[in-house]
């Protein structure tokens, strides 16, 4: 890994921490789920960086919170969001950049970089993202199939959203020239 | 500088950071089979007496728990329906405790002394000091790059401002990003230039 390397990474760790500067929004429908712009900033690495370096960007921005640095969206952090009723969600921000980066590469523009990267922000930042996370809260929670299934519909709509976004700025991204992949 | 960490010094400072995450761990692991929301309830009684002995300030980190009220209340009710209140009452509690606990540890210990906890366990994982000097580095970085990230923006979006009295639009994004990217490089030339070897980590003299 070249210097270079590392400070993309360690650049795009502190992208996702400074997009949970955004408030989060909090829908009872969505189970305590929080909806915010952090799983946006997963999907650019993945996008910017690649599937290895967007996933590293991910656990380094996950290994700063586990010592104590109050990123997570909401301004939690320290040992404690990995034992609670999110740690799925939280955790899974690494498969979940790395599927993202991964599909993005495979396809190899013949779609056009936005249906690209707004696909594989679909798939990594929302798929991927809740089959991770909606077991884990369905369990601590003692919830049915069926409740789980709403709480993943409620995401639903910022997920496509910020998938969207996420193509656009990987296409506008490529008009500069400043692609990282 | 942003942090979870309590500045003003309390006992529990003084406890090495590696003695009190085995703690955390070992309560956690004690913690998880507990179905007695007795003894729950008595733990929690305890947690918060420390909590309430390392001083006021610890005492409003417990507010930080505000937004799980919600998903709090929706275990319960769902337990509620499916189990005993003996049941919702002990999965609650131990969840809350669990958090406070860690956030315990989370509030007396300084980032670079978690690190230094880590250092071990990551050798044990293989990890060459070399890679692990590299870690502990990027972690700083990537922590300092969100003040630096927010002011940039915040720049950019008063400039926008002075020239035509609106927010900067979101098509800003576009050279916002291609500046950070540009700012990450010189960065990394600036580490290459002072002999931060990163592909053999020798420590240039």
């Amino acid at each position: 890994m070249s210097v270079r390397d590392m400070l993309l990474i360690a650049l795009f760790a502190g992208i996702i921490a400074a997009l949970g500067l955004l408030p989060p929004i909090n829908l009872p429908l969505a189970g305590g789920v929080p909806i915010t712009a952090q799983s946006l900033g997963v999907t650019l690495a993945g996008v910017m960086l690649g599937a290895q370096r967007g996933a590293l960007a991910a656990a380094l921005f996950l290994i700063a919170v586990a010592l104590g640095a109050p990123l997570l969206a909401g301004g939690r952090g320290g040992i404690s969001v990995f034992t609670g009723p999110t740690a799925g969600f939280i955790l899974g921000f690494v498969p979940a950049a790395f599927v993202t980066g991964w599909l993005f590469e495979a396809w190899s523009a013949r779609l056009g970089v936005f249906l690209e990267a707004t696909t594989a922000a679909l798939i990594g930042g929302y798929l991927v993202l809740n089959l991770l996370g909606i077991p884990v809260l369905a369990w601590i929670k003692n919830q049915t199939f069926r409740e789980a299934g709403a709480v993943a519909l409620t995401l639903l709509p910022g997920g496509v959203l910020k998938a969207v976004a996420t193509g656009v700025v990987g296409y506008l991204a490529e008009g500069l020239g400043t692609r990282r992949g | 500088m942003i942090s979870g960490y309590l500045a003003r010094g309390t006992p529990l400072h003084c406890v090495p950071a590696g003695a009190k995450l085995t703690a955390l761990a070992l309560l956690s692991l004690a913690l998880l089979p507990v179905d007695d929301w007795r003894l729950l309830a008595a733990g929690l009684c305890l947690v918060l007496a420390v909590y309430a002995a390392l001083g006021r300030e610890a005492l409003r980190r417990i507010a930080l728990l505000r937004p799980f009220l919600i998903l709090f209340a929706i275990i319960a009710a769902f337990q509620l329906l499916t189990a005993t209140w003996q049941d919702a009452a002990a999965s609650i509690l131990r969840l809350v405790l669990m958090i406070l606990l860690a956030d315990l540890v989370t509030m007396t210990t300084r980032m670079q002394d978690m690190m230094a906890a880590l250092m071990p366990v990551l050798k044990l994982l293989g990890f060459s000091a070399a890679s692990r000097k590299k870690l502990s580095l990027m972690v700083s970085l990537a922590v300092r790059f969100v003040p630096l990230l927010a002011e940039n923006w915040n720049a950019r979006d008063e400039a926008w401002r002075a020239r035509s009295g609106r927010r900067a639009p979101l098509r800003q994004v576009a050279p916002f990003l291609a500046e950070t990217l540009r700012t990450s490089d010189h960065i990394a030339e600036a580490l290459d230039a002072r002999g931060f070897a990163a592909n053999r980590g020798r420590r240039s003299k």
